[in-house]
Order: structure tokens, then C-alpha cells, then sequence
């Protein structure tokens, strides 16, 4: 992994909420390509170290590096130019509840990548196809299954060529007979050599997914590597014991 | 009695001719509400410091003085202080305007708090600025929300606009005090008026009620339709 460039690089992010520490100094480097997958227990920083990637939380300190460069984030320009790079999926969805399928596509590619009208249809109508869900562009969230909604907040994300995808464990919130069509989704993202960093409690993605699993626990990462490294028969590493947990919860097997 | 509907019969063109000012009163009272108000609400909860400072305070004045006293201050006092000549109509419909004001950026205040947080960080993540987010994502929701506390709102401004007539403006009360002192048939006159403000009031909150049902957005009706 380290023999190519990363695109997405941070160093000693930190983040409090009041008196609680809650990053204590992560590191991270997301090799092009590279598929990163956070786990770890409840409350031990995922999703905030997730939104201090592209600062919808914003780090008390440390520094981001993409495609080589610094961010500025203080400049909100050179933000908002960064966040259009970076893709996020979130765990419940957050679809725009007052547009279409096809208009929360639209949207920002229209706003924010001052496309026209027509050519922002065009791509949403190819990146809906992708996920399988041409024939449901004109209905409204409320309107579409979790499975559906999850899949059309991917190809929103994906319709602005995000370099990097970040996911906050975007099947947590869908019954298990759904959770299948995201996967399938995210996998071949995965073939298509999207680079991505997810949050997950799915332990297929997990194993099979991952380049490079991180264990986070009290804001920081406690624990790093391959899945035959952390999860290989035989070894004893917190990771091991973490998805031990998992499949007793789930009966899947590892 | 027949003599109170020959009056009313001679006097009805000249009180309807009446209600084009009023409904001129309360559409820019309504619309000056809706431009402060929106305003307000996103510089309560979006603004720095010292924007729900200033917010704070002007909500606070408006709710606080009665709008006969509002009226009084801008029209004898400060208007003409600060040089504008406004006539009875215009100065009426700004001190309105600003009185509602108060009352919907707490509407759409509330309404704003309500959405879930996410759709602004989906907005943000995408690229948009938080001026875009709130224009794209935020006001549509908001508005959509607002409307049945915003008709509760209009149909205060309504009535309230019938407080003009102490400064002269020539809108539905004022004309009936008009003719009622110079025929004293009172209290069939004031009926007449009163049914004039329940019709206006009625077709405006059922226009409002039309409006609501037509922006509804699909998948979220509460009646399982
Ligand atoms: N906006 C906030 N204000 C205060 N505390 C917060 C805020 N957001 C998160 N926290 C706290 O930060 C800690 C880490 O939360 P975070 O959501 O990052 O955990 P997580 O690892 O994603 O957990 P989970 O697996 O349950 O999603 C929690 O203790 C949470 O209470
Ligand atoms: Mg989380």
C-alpha cells in the first residue's frame, strides 16, 4: 500500500466536546485505491473521526493532506472544493426529504458543479441505473424503502466523482433482508477501485472488503492491520475478539 | 329594520371598496413578515453572536409594545423623524409587517430546529456552502412547514389591520366608522364589517390550507392516504 502516493492523509486530529476527549491524535493515510474499514465499540469516535475527514466536524487540531496538498480549512472556499472530492455516506441516509430521487442527484450538480439542467439529468439518470434503481427516479424518500434511499444517497455521492468515499456504517440502519443490496452496491465500488474509509459492523465487509482494518477504541486507533494480520486464525487481538462479539450478535461466520 | 338595509345596501360598494386596502395592508404586511422573518430565523440559529444579539432584541421590542402603540410611535414619531413622508396606508402596513416579523422568525425558527441535522451535512459534504444549503435544502422544508402557523399568523394581521383606522387609512374599518357616524346605524354597519372580515379571513386561510396541500410532499401525509 505504501508505494503509492495517499490521497487522503491526516495527522493528530483531536476533537473534544466539551470536557470530553473524543479523537485523541489519529493518523491516517488512505493510499489511492486503498479500502479502509473503522471498527471498534459504540462511542469510541468512529463517525466523529469520520466528519473530521471532511471537516463536517470541525478538529480541534491536526492537519489534512489531499491529493499531496494541504487544506486550508480555515479558507471556505478551498473547503467546499475539498468536501465536492470527498463522498459521504451516512448511516441514515440523509436524503433532501423535498426532492425526488432524481432531484437530490440533481441538485448539487447543478449548484454546486453548475452543470445545466439536462447534462446534471443525464449523469443522475446513469449513476440511479448503477445502483439499480432507474425506475424509481420520480419518487420522493418518503416514498422508497431504507435499502432504496441508502442506494440513491450512493449515487448521489458518486455522481460528483468524489476521489474518496466515506462511509459511516452505511448498513446499520437497514433490516437485514436490505442490507444485501447495499452490499452489493459497495462491492463493486470496491472492483471498480474506489477508494473509500467505512465505518462498519458488517462482518463480510469487514473480511473481505478491508486492505487495512482499524480498531478504534477511546479516540484512538488502538489497532492496525490486515485482516489475516487481525482476524487470521489463531491470533489474539482485540479486532478478533471485537468481531467474535459481532457474530455471536449475528450468527454469521467469519 | 328596512331602513338598516337601505344603509347597508347604499354603504356595501364603499366598505368592499375598502377591503383593497386592507388586503393590500396585509399582503405587504405579510410579505415584509415573511422576507424580516426568514432573515431573523436563519440569523438566530445560524448567526454569530452578536446577529442573535441585534435579532433577539428586535423581537423582543415588537412582541413586547402593543402594535396601537407601535403604530403611534412610527407614524407621529419616528417615520417623520427620520424625514420619510409615508402615507397612513404605507406607514400602516410597515409597522405590521415589522410586528408579524417578530412572530415568524419564531415560526420559522422553530421549523428550522425541527428538520434533522443531516440534511445539512449531506448539503455540506456534497460541496454546497451553508448559504446554499439553507437557499437549496433548509428554506423548502421550512416554508412547506411554516404554512399552517403562518396563516394563524395572517389571520391575526388581518384583524390587527383594522387598527389603521385611528390614523386615517382608508381600509375597511375606517370607512365603516366613516359611515356609521353620519347615519348612526351602528350595529348593522359593524355586522357588515365583521362579515367582511370573516370572508376575508376565510378565503385566505382556505387559500393557505390549498397551498399547504399542494406542496405536500409525497410519502409524508399523516391521515395514511
Ligand atoms: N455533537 C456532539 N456533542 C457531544 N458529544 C458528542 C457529539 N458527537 C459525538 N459525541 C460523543 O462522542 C463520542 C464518540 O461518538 P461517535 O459517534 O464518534 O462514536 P462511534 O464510534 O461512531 O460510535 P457508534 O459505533 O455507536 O456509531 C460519544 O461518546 C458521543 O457521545
Ligand atoms: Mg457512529
Amino acid at each position: 500500500m505504501s508505494r503509492s502516493e495517499p490521497i487522503l492523509k491526516v495527522e493528530n486530529i483531536t476533537k473534544s466536546f466539551g470536557t470530553a476527549h473524543i479523537l485523541k491524535g489519529v493518523d491516517l493515510e488512505l493510499p489511492k485505491g486503498g479500502i479502509k474499514i473503522l471498527i471498534g465499540p459504540s462511542g469510541g469516535g468512529k463517525s466523529t473521526l469520520l466528519q473530521c475527514l471532511n471537516c463536517l466536524v470541525t478538529p480541534d487540531s491536526g492537519t489534512i493532506w489531499f491529493n499531496g496538498s494541504v487544506v486550508d480549512i480555515q479558507k471556505s472556499k478551498e473547503l467546499y472544493a475539498f468536501r465536492q472530492q470527498v463522498g459521504m455516506i451516512f448511516q441514515d441516509f440523509n436524503l433532501f426529504d423535498h426532492l425526488t430521487a432524481l432531484d437530490n442527484i440533481i441538485i448539487a450538480l447543478c449548484k454546486v458543479k453548475k452543470k445545466n439542467k439536462q447534462q446534471a439529468k443525464e449523469r443522475a439518470m446513469v449513476e440511479l441505473e448503477q445502483v439499480g434503481l432507474s425506475d424509481k427516479g420520480h419518487l420522493y424518500p418518503a416514498e422508497l424503502s431504507g435499502g432504496q434511499k441508502q442506494r440513491v444517497a450512493i449515487a448521489r455521492a458518486l455522481a460528483m466523482d468524489p476521489k474518496v468515499l466515506l462511509l459511516d456504517e452505511p448498513t446499520s440502519a437497514l433490516d437485514p433482508e436490505l442490507v444485501g443490496e447495499v452490499v452489493a452496491v459497495i462491492r463493486s465500488l470496491a472492483q471498480k477501485g474506489m477508494t473509500m474509509i467505512m465505518a462498519t459492523h458488517q462482518i463480510s465487509l469487514i473480511r473481505n472488503l478491508a486492505d487495512e482494518i482499524l480498531f478504534m477504541k477511546d479516540g484512538l486507533i488502538a489497532e492496525q492491520g490486515t485482516p489475516r494480520e487481525l482476524l487470521g486464525a489463531g491470533v489474539c487481538t482485540l479486532s478478533q475478539g471485537f468481531c467474535d462479539k459481532l457474530n455471536e450478535i449475528t450468527g454469521e461466520e467469519i | 329594520m328596512f331602513e338598516s338595509l337601505t344603509v347597508i345596501k347604499d354603504a356595501l360598494p364603499y366598505l368592499l371598496k375598502g377591503s383593497f386596502a386592507t388586503g393590500g395592508i396585509v399582503l405587504g404586511a405579510m410579505l415584509i413578515g415573511l422576507t424580516l422573518g426568514v432573515l431573523m430565523a436563519c440569523g438566530m440559529v445560524y448567526g454569530r453572536r452578536w446577529v442573535r444579539w441585534v435579532v433577539g432584541f428586535y423581537i423582543w421590542f415588537f412582541q413586547g409594545v402593543p402594535v396601537l402603540v407601535l403604530l403611534f410611535l412610527f407614524y407621529f414619531g419616528l417615520f417623520n423623524y427620520l424625514g420619510f413622508n409615508f402615507t397612513a396606508f404605507t406607514s400602516v402596513t410597515i409597522v405590521l409587517g415589522m410586528t408579524t416579523a417578530a412572530y415568524q422568525a419564531n415560526i420559522f425558527r422553530g421549523a428550522i430546529l425541527s428538520l434533522p441535522i443531516g440534511q445539512f451535512k449531506a448539503a455540506n459534504a456534497l460541496g454546497m456552502s451553508n448559504v446554499q444549503a439553507i437557499i437549496h435544502i433548509v428554506l423548502p422544508q421550512v416554508l412547506r412547514i411554516s404554512i399552517p402557523a403562518w396563516s394563524n399568523e395572517f389571520s391575526i394581521i388581518l384583524k390587527d389591520s383594522a387598527l389603521a383606522f385611528v390614523i386615517g387609512a382608508p381600509e375597511i374599518m375606517a370607512r365603516t366608522q366613516f359611515v356609521a357616524s353620519r347615519t348612526y346605524q351602528h350595529l348593522p354597519l359593524y355586522i357588515t364589517a365583521g362579515l367582511i372580515y370573516f370572508v376575508l379571513t376565510w378565503s385566505g386561510v382556505k387559500g393557505l390550507r390549498a397551498l399547504e396541500n399542494k406542496v405536500r410532499i409525497p410519502g409524508y401525509s399523516h391521515q395514511g392516504k
